[in-house]
């Protein structure tokens, strides 16, 4: 008998640990999916990001969709069932919130720079800047229309020329392409995007700090998953996601 | 579209020598509700997107000098392409359709290749193969031919992709047409030559025009293979497509805009490719 109500009581407790255990856990955001718009040059870092956020918060699950802001932006403001929107630079977030579709104002969590790529064997003998004023030198950059390449113009505002590129191109994508294939003598793309070749050589540009790419983040109104989206955002934006940006070549507001 | 040309190999091949349309077979009729719901689904989407033109604008938006020199540079490079798809497709459909050789499924298998490719992909294999570093940019460079960003490229990329519209329309039509017509030539005296240039060029007619039309359609909206093979630039190597491509990034009215220009453009150039049918065909 007293065995059997030591067993009974075991069983009662075991039995209800694991309720306990939701109670507790049901303050926080559970069994809910964030869907997360982010800039194609983001895969990396917030794929890591995803997975160490979905670590440290059990019974939340992120999901990516990654490509270009512009495409991103329009999808959302479409009405595609987003949580968080990552974007490349400010225009395009400015066209989602202009919608009023943004829950918060959006942070500023990355900052970008330009650099000069050039194919490993650096056929034009590339060593600063100035030296893709000549048009002896096939380079490639992206079209004043995307940030990279608005970001490029800004750079030749201040060095005082214009690059006569053979080629402006819809995203860094396609001047990587276009250098590491050795098709082009150089290239100008952003300092992350160089790990992503290993047919390349990256030359710094000095003073390319004049020109500097900023990657706002938002939560999104229509999201079903609110608090998980803002825990989302507050991880990127905080230390934990300072550091992995940090360590892919980001700099950091 | 001619509906006695199969576009596909291994479309059922309706018979027909000429156009008798007036005694055109049967139609089951739960077939023609299910040919709506078809023809909805391409043209919902492009009234759908009419809806989005600002009208007020059109006429700004198309006519901005980008815009312009996109219209003219894609005219241009896609009827050089569409004439390359002439020049190189025709050959290539006598010989799979009439030519007996070793490998020969192979062969036809490999032209489809550029169909199932992601124009991407396409252009990747341009750039390795034409490239400055590609397979034969050695000897490229040694003749002195530097395709490299050039309007060229643009070409090229657009043969790539259109060539098999060619070779497969033509293709079908003549091996399900055969060789009765040209033997019944033969027969009446007909020297091979002649027989060749009024017997079988026309009998070619319909599948040649519906060919050319399809080449010309998908060179004027080639897009991934001269993003990646020749790049992006007004007026050089920036065609439409990659045009409403850039415009999207900042001005989403003026793609549109574009887009429904190109819409407008093929339709037209259809539609007088169309205007008489079988007017040229056999007698």
């Amino acid at each position: 008998m007293v065995l059997n109500a030591k067993h009974a009581i075991a069983l009662v407790v075991l039995a209800l640990g694991p309720l306990t255990a939701c109670t507790a856990a049901s303050d926080a955001p559970q069994n809910q999916t964030v869907t997360v718009f982010a800039a194609a040059s983001l895969t990396d870092t917030f794929t890591e990001l995803g997975k160490d956020f979905e670590a440290a918060n059990p019974g939340i699950k992120v999901v990516f969709s990654f490509a270009g802001s512009a495409d991103l932006a329009t999808q959302i403001v479409e009405g595609a069932p987003a949580d968080v929107f990552a974007s490349a630079n400010e225009a395009q977030m400015d066209v989602v919130s202009a919608e009023s579709l943004t829950a918060a104002a959006p942070m500023t969590f990355a900052t970008n720079i330009l650099t000069i790529i050039v194919p490993s064997d650096n056929p034009a003998n590339i060593s600063s800047f100035e030296d893709l004023a000549s048009a002896d030198v096939a380079t490639v950059v992206c079209a004043p229309q995307v940030p990279c390449g608005a970001a490029t113009v800004t750079l030749e505002d201040k060095f005082g020329f214009d690059i006569p590129a053979v080629s402006e191109e819809n995203s860094v994508t396609d001047v990587l392409g276009k250098v590491s294939s050795g098709q082009s003598d150089a290239g100008v793309v952003y300092v992350t995007d160089v790990p992503r070749s290993t047919d390349i050589t990256a030359i710094p540009i000095e003073g390319a700090e004049a020109a500097i790419n900023t990657y706002p983040i938002a939560s999104l109104r229509s999201s079903q998953a609110a608090d998980a989206a803002s825990a989302f955002v507050d991880y990127v934006t905080g230390a934990e996601g300072a550091e992995v940006l940090t360590a892919a070549g980001f700099g950091t507001p | 579209m001619t509906a006695s040309t199969p576009i596909l190999p291994g479309t059922p091949a309706v018979q027909r020598h000429d156009s008798h349309w007036a005694s055109a077979g049967y139609v089951p009729p739960w077939l023609p509700p299910i040919a709506v719901a078809g023809a909805l689904l391409i043209l919902v989407p492009l009234i759908s997107m009419a809806t989005r033109v600002e009208w007020a604008n059109f006429g700004a938006l198309v006519t901005s000098p980008s815009s312009l020199a996109a219209l003219a540079l894609s005219l241009r490079t896609s009827l050089a392409a569409t004439a390359l798809c002439i020049l190189l497709g025709v050959p290539m459909a006598m010989v799979l359709a009439r030519v007996d050789f070793p490998l020969k499924s192979l062969a036809r298998t490999l032209v489809l290749v550029p169909l199932v490719l992601p124009p991407v992909v396409g252009g990747l294999a341009l750039l390795y193969a034409f490239g400055r570093r590609g397979l034969l940019g050695g000897v490229m460079n040694l003749l002195g031919i530097d395709i490299a960003f050039s309007t060229t490229a643009v070409v090229l990329a657009q043969t790539f992709v259109a060539l098999p519209f060619m070779v497969l329309t033509l293709e079908s039509a003549l091996r399900s047409r055969g060789a009765r017509y040209e033997g019944v030539a033969a027969t009446l005296g007909a020297r091979r030559g002649y027989a060749f240039r009024h017997v079988t060029l026309p009998l070619m007619w319909p599948a040649l025009v519906a060919g050319t039309v399809l080449c010309f359609a998908r060179a004027l909206g080639e897009f991934g293979a001269t993003l990646t093979f020749a790049g992006s630039l007004e007026g050089v190597t920036r065609t439409v497509p990659l045009e409403i491509y850039l415009q999207r990034e900042v001005d989403p009215d003026a793609a549109v805009a574009l887009s429904l220009l190109l819409i407008v453009i093929a339709l037209v150039i259809v539609g007088l490719a169309y205007r008489r049918p079988g007017s040229r065909r056999a007698q």
